[in-house]
């Protein structure tokens, strides 16, 4: 029998764990993951190996140069995550090296110079994402039609290596625009949106994921779906993602209704892109979004409001990697402003007035 | 009646299951009692007896000392042995002053003078009598009950709350003590109310309590003033700010008193405690006690008399086994670590633990990921991360400002980390920093008082010497001009 006398209070725990819920939120990925790779072939699966192996040993080697527990700082997860939530954001046969600099950016210039897991201000993925859409736009905007697997056109295991290396020629000739940048390109030749979507999209196949697009973004049924169970398994709460869906949802729908052949509607919004990537696995993140469900209610809101403004306006036909790192930003402010109002005190901090007395309470 | 809600708690598993459903046994008299001297809220109590003197069951030892203290019985009848130091179920494990009882084996009762009729007696006289029989809050606030009553009738408190919601975990000494002793609660809560002068009580008992619920609802079927309330298991739904929350939505106000709401919370030990007192003029002697944990060998609720060691508690119930990593007293959210089994129970004492490693679900803590599980969990409405992070930056200033005064400790937060953060360390080593610099405070003002005293002193000195001066010089020059004017 070996005591400890001095253990604080409470001598019990609910059992959870970082590692656990990281572990969650990977399961959770897990279903889109693997559409991706099926729907994209070899080179897929080897930039999801490569990003993910980038950010393990970026993550290794700076707890090593910190002097931190390697090991007990690799258990957590969080890097594992970080490259997994990269890869799929970027276009499927993208080279290793877009993998490499973007998982070793994310580790060492998004978390680990701001102090290792939980200090970012920023997510790591999307800081490495907006960092490589910036610096390879020819590379990050490379899409190309779904080639499953076992189809007739998907490259072999050699071949599939050759593109991952960028020695093949399988990638001439085979890109095309994603939905989104579709719709950006002929919307600003002035092309009402009505001849701009027969021939490109279907409501049926983007919401399956059977479409051009990043790596693991595709599906947004899967998405949804893991979203859906992570709530259930409360590793997340509803507040970001209904905040940022509804948002879409509400700005999507008043313009689709004042001008329907300039905006495209609804649907669409939330069924292509990062958006439900975005909405349950990204601004979701502990570290980069706000404590109080208030707070998260008003950051979910920010992230939708500026993708639906990127998307339509801005400079690029997606925006929610812009957005989640534009309200990350924004996070210190929102936590420091919006608090819960403490047991006996008015919102101002003062104690409460003493209730009226000599009334009973309904009974 | 409609059950308003408070914000936050957890649900950790009650454990109940290990000790509820075995009677109270009554622990056979140990060869010695440990009784320390404070054993309540406020100013320990003042010994009365001397060494080697010998005692009846129920004798006075030790009096009340103030107006917020609480007076101190013999458990049983015996020989006083020392006066002394003795291991106390205290945070810092230091020694208090105790006294120590051996027991003779006879339980020679003392004279007992019980009132004929509780009710024939003044308010007043009531909270006197609970006074004299050293009773205090049985849940472990040690708080003298007899201050309590008092206030609260001259508050006008309209309802009486008698806390049956035992949250802990593991904890079942209340649970038992309402199926098997209902009836005397009831006498117990109808002689407060005629203390308090209230026209009403409310029993309020965690719906994980079935059976006491249905014995309590048994029990005051008669009296149309008592109503039995069951709530929704949610830990910390026992703690009086949240169960007054509960029951009526409103909130004590930040650094008042529970009666500032109309209420006055009063747990149903120690409506027991006051039926015993007034029925029989037995002083608190003795309560129940949980003796649970998952290396004990057969918990149960044992009927103990104040001054037991908790070892004599473990070895009646077979033993504490090898994989005990921790012993508590009182419940594993709120409970007190002990440095050793021989710490001897208090009034307060609901509960001895021995827990194992599993149980304990001790872990290295892991860096804050923000994730706010502690936000939601905290019942105050707080902002644990934040503070801890004052704490970490000794920034005792920003943790007052985020609202320390207001934490009490329920350890929500804590329990519910997944960094596994011993937020409650921080918060208690902030508290014991900010006391120390409230102290160093006051010592500077005194010590600078002290100086102003002193050079006003030496002002006055000065001041005399120079008039005593000016009057000498005044007086020469009267007697030189008389000198001149005798010249003349």
């Amino acid at each position: 029998m070996n005591i400890n006398p001095l253990a604080s209070a409470p001598h019990a725990h609910d059992g959870d764990s970082v590692s656990r819920l990281m572990g969650f939120v990977l399961l959770a990925l897990l279903p889109a993951t693997l559409y991706g790779v099926v729907l994209f072939g070899w080179p897929a699966l080897n930039l999801l190996a490569v990003t993910v192996l980038a950010c393990l040993l970026c993550e290794a080697g700076c707890l090593w140069l910190a002097g931190r527990a390697v090991r007990l700082g690799m258990l957590d997860g969080s890097a594992l995550l970080t490259g997994v939530l990269l890869a799929l954001s970027l276009p499927p046969w993208a080279p290793w090296w877009i993998g490499v600099i973007g998982g070793g950016f994310a580790i060492v210039v998004g978390k680990q110079v701001f102090g290792g897991t939980g200090q970012n201000v920023f997510n790591p993925a999307m800081l490495a994402r907006v960092m490589l859409l910036v610096s390879f736009p020819v590379e990050m905007t490379t899409w190309l039609e779904p080639r499953p697997w076992f189809s007739g056109s998907a490259p072999s295991f050699l071949e599939g290596w050759a593109i991952t290396l960028g020695h093949s020629a399988m990638t001439d000739g085979v890109t095309g625009a994603t939905i989104l940048g579709h719709v950006r390109t002929e919307l600003g030749l002035n092309h009402p949106i009505e001849q701009i979507l027969p021939g490109h999209y279907q409501p049926a196949l983007a919401a399956v994921g059977w479409t051009g697009g990043s790596l693991g973004e595709t599906s947004a049924v899967l998405i949804l779906l893991g979203g859906l169970w992570l709530m259930w398994r409360r590793a997340i709460t509803w507040h970001i993602p209904v905040a940022m869906l509804s948002t879409m949802l509400v700005l999507a729908s008043s313009l689709y209704w004042v001008h329907p052949e300039r905006f495209a509607d609804p649907l669409l919004h939330l069924l292509s892109g990062s958006l439900m990537l975005g909405a349950f696995f990204i601004a979701t993140d502990p570290v980069t979004s706000p404590i109080t469900p208030g707070g998260q209610v008003v950051f979910g809101i920010g992230c939708g409001v500026l993708v639906y403004i990127i998307r339509t306006w801005g400079g690029y036909p997606e925006g929610v990697a812009f957005a989640v790192v534009l309200m990350n930003a924004t996070t210190p402010l929102i936590d420091h402003y919006l608090r819960p109002r403490i047991y006996g005190r008015t919102w101002r901090g003062q104690p409460r007035p003493i209730p009226l007395r000599g009334k009973s309470h309904d009974a | 009646m409609r059950l308003h809600d408070f914000r936050g708690g957890v649900h950790p598993p009650g454990q109940k299951h290990l000790s509820a459903a075995r009677a109270i046994e009554s622990l056979p008299m140990p060869p010695r009692l440990y009784l320390p001297l404070q054993q309540h809220a406020g100013g320990p109590a003042l010994p009365i007896v001397t060494v080697g003197q010998r005692v009846g069951k129920g004798e006075l030892l030790a009096q009340a000392q103030g107006a917020t203290s609480a007076p101190l019985h013999a458990p049983t009848s015996g020989t006083i042995m020392a006066i002394g130091e003795f291991t106390a179920p205290h945070p810092s494990g230091l020694p208090l002053p105790t006294i120590t009882l051996e027991a003779d084996g006879a339980e020679r009762w003392i004279e007992r003078e019980p009132p004929s009729d509780p009710f024939s007696l003044s308010p007043v006289e009531v909270a006197v009598r609970v006074g004299a029989a050293g009773i205090v809050g049985m849940g472990g606030a040690n708080f003298p009950s007899a201050v309590k009553l008092d206030k609260a009738r001259q508050a006008g408190v309209h309802t009486l709350v008698i806390n049956g919601a035992e949250c802990e975990p593991y904890m079942s000494c209340d649970d038992r003590l309402m199926r098997e002793r209902a009836t005397d609660i009831v006498d117990g809560i109808a002689i407060m109310l005629h203390a308090v002068q209230a026209p009403r009580a409310l029993i309020a008992i965690e719906n994980n309590k079935p059976e006491a619920i249905e014995a309590m609802r048994t029990a005051c079927r008669s009296d149309t003033r008592i109503e039995v309330l069951s709530l929704p298991s949610r830990y910390p739904a026992g703690s009086a700010k949240q169960l007054i929350q509960w029951l009526t939505g409103l909130e004590t106000p930040a650094g008042g008193r529970g009666t500032d709401t109309g209420l006055l919370v009063h747990n149903v030990g120690t409506a027991y405690a006051v039926h015993r007192a007034l029925r029989y003029g037995q002083p608190l002697i003795s309560r129940i006690v949980t003796v649970s944990g998952g290396a004990v060998a057969e918990p149960r609720n044992l009927e103990v008399p104040l001054g037991a060691l908790a070892a004599d508690l473990f070895a009646y119930c077979g033993g504490v086994g090898e994989d005990c990593v921790r012993l508590l007293m009182g419940g594993p959210m709120m409970g007190q670590p002990l440095p050793c089994a021989e710490t001897p129970v208090i009034k307060g004492t609901n509960g001895v633990l021995a827990l194992t490693l599993a149980e304990v679900g001790e872990h290295h803590s892991s860096p804050c990921i923000r994730c706010g599980h502690c936000v939601e969990a905290c019942p105050m409405g707080l902002l644990p991360v934040e503070m801890a992070n004052s704490a970490r930056r000794e920034d005792w200033s920003g943790i007052q400002a985020l609202g320390l005064s207001d934490c009490m400790a329920c350890g929500s937060c804590a329990y519910s980390c997944p960094s596994h953060i011993p937020l409650l360390q921080y918060f208690a080593f902030a508290r014991g920093q900010l006391a120390e610099q409230r102290r160093e405070e006051s010592k500077a003002k005194k010590i600078r008082m002290l100086m102003e005293q002193r050079q006003a002193r030496f002002a006055r000195q000065e001041q005399a010497k120079a008039e005593a001066a000016a009057q000498r010089q005044a007086a020469k020059k009267q007697r030189t001009v008389v000198a001149v004017e005798d010249d003349d």
